[in-house]
């Protein structure tokens, strides 16, 4: 009963519920966890097309262990820029933010 | 029905709400402990698939790191009480837009391109489809299929990281 159609499901509902949260939120840190779930999906479809579809090759599993890496360096990044960004304006509202350069 | 077919939909239901929750949620908070739920259960999918290490390191580097990151820097920020701002009605009415239309075509080629998946015999848990040997073998091969290269970008990543981090958030 588990389909490759219906595994692939699953993640494209976690990525386009990431990007409506994208889209619609304020907050920077709340659009940090849009991106987290979709860099997640992306995750969860390079492992399902190893396993279903190249069952013999193992790229789709260490690329989603770089892309874990990757992203948890991403989000710690992000995390610093956030908590400088707090320190001088006192808020991290996306509409706030309107300079580069303080 | 077997058990992994049981397993999978109480996994597939868990993780398509958490995700629903994940952007709708009023406090940022429980935003970030929904995201968590969704962490797991990804976790689930990756152990039911037979691919224990990435579940294990799913577990370990998101739901135990990353979560806790981000915890910690929204109450540093903005404070567990304040309640996210909602955004105009017409700004959710277009993103809404956007998303079901996006969710439709991404939906309909998923289901009209008819992939040839082998015939998927789903691994006992005692058995993993790609064993810690293979991977350790494997990360650290110059050989065909090695992934020597890439391992050691991510980890001149991970050390530009470090520093970029500490330059950024230190007290000036």
């Amino acid at each position: 009963m588990i389909s490759i159609e219906l595994l692939l499901l699953v993640s494209a509902v976690m990525l386009f519920a990431g990007i409506y949260g994208f889209l619609t939120r304020k907050s920077t840190l709340a659009i940090l966890l849009s991106i987290e779930l979709m860099l997640n999906s992306a995750d969860i479809n390079f492992a399902v097309f190893n396993r279903m579809v190249y069952p013999n090759g193992h790229e789709g599993v260490f690329f989603a262990i770089f892309a874990i890496a990757i992203a948890a360096a991403e989000s710690a990044i992000a995390i610093a820029i956030m908590i400088n960004i707090y320190r001088q304006l006192k808020s991290i509202s996306a509409d706030k933010l309107t300079k580069m350069k303080w | 029905m077997n058990a992994q077919d049981i397993m999978f939909v109480v996994l597939a239901v868990f993780i398509t709400l958490s995700a629903l929750a994940t952007v709708l949620s009023k406090s940022i908070v429980r935003a970030a402990t929904y995201l968590l739920f969704v962490l797991l259960g990804t976790a689930g999918l990756y152990f039911l698939m037979g691919y224990t290490f990435l579940g294990s390191v799913q577990t370990m580097v998101y739901a135990g790191g990353v979560i806790v990151l981000y915890v910690f820097s929204i109450l540093l920020t903005s404070g567990q009480q304040e309640e996210l701002r909602q955004s105009t009605l017409q700004k959710v009415i277009a993103g809404s837009v956007i998303t079901l239309i996006g969710i439709g075509i991404f939906v309909g080629v998923l289901w009209t391109h008819g992939f040839n998946p082998v015939e998927l015999a789903l691994s006992k848990p005692s058995e993993s489809v790609i064993t810690m040997d293979t991977i350790g073998t494997q990360m650290l091969s110059t050989d065909k299929g090695g992934f020597l290269l890439p391992f050691e970008a991510v980890s001149v990543l991970l050390l530009a990281c470090i520093v970029a981090g500490l330059v950024i958030a230190r007290k000036r």
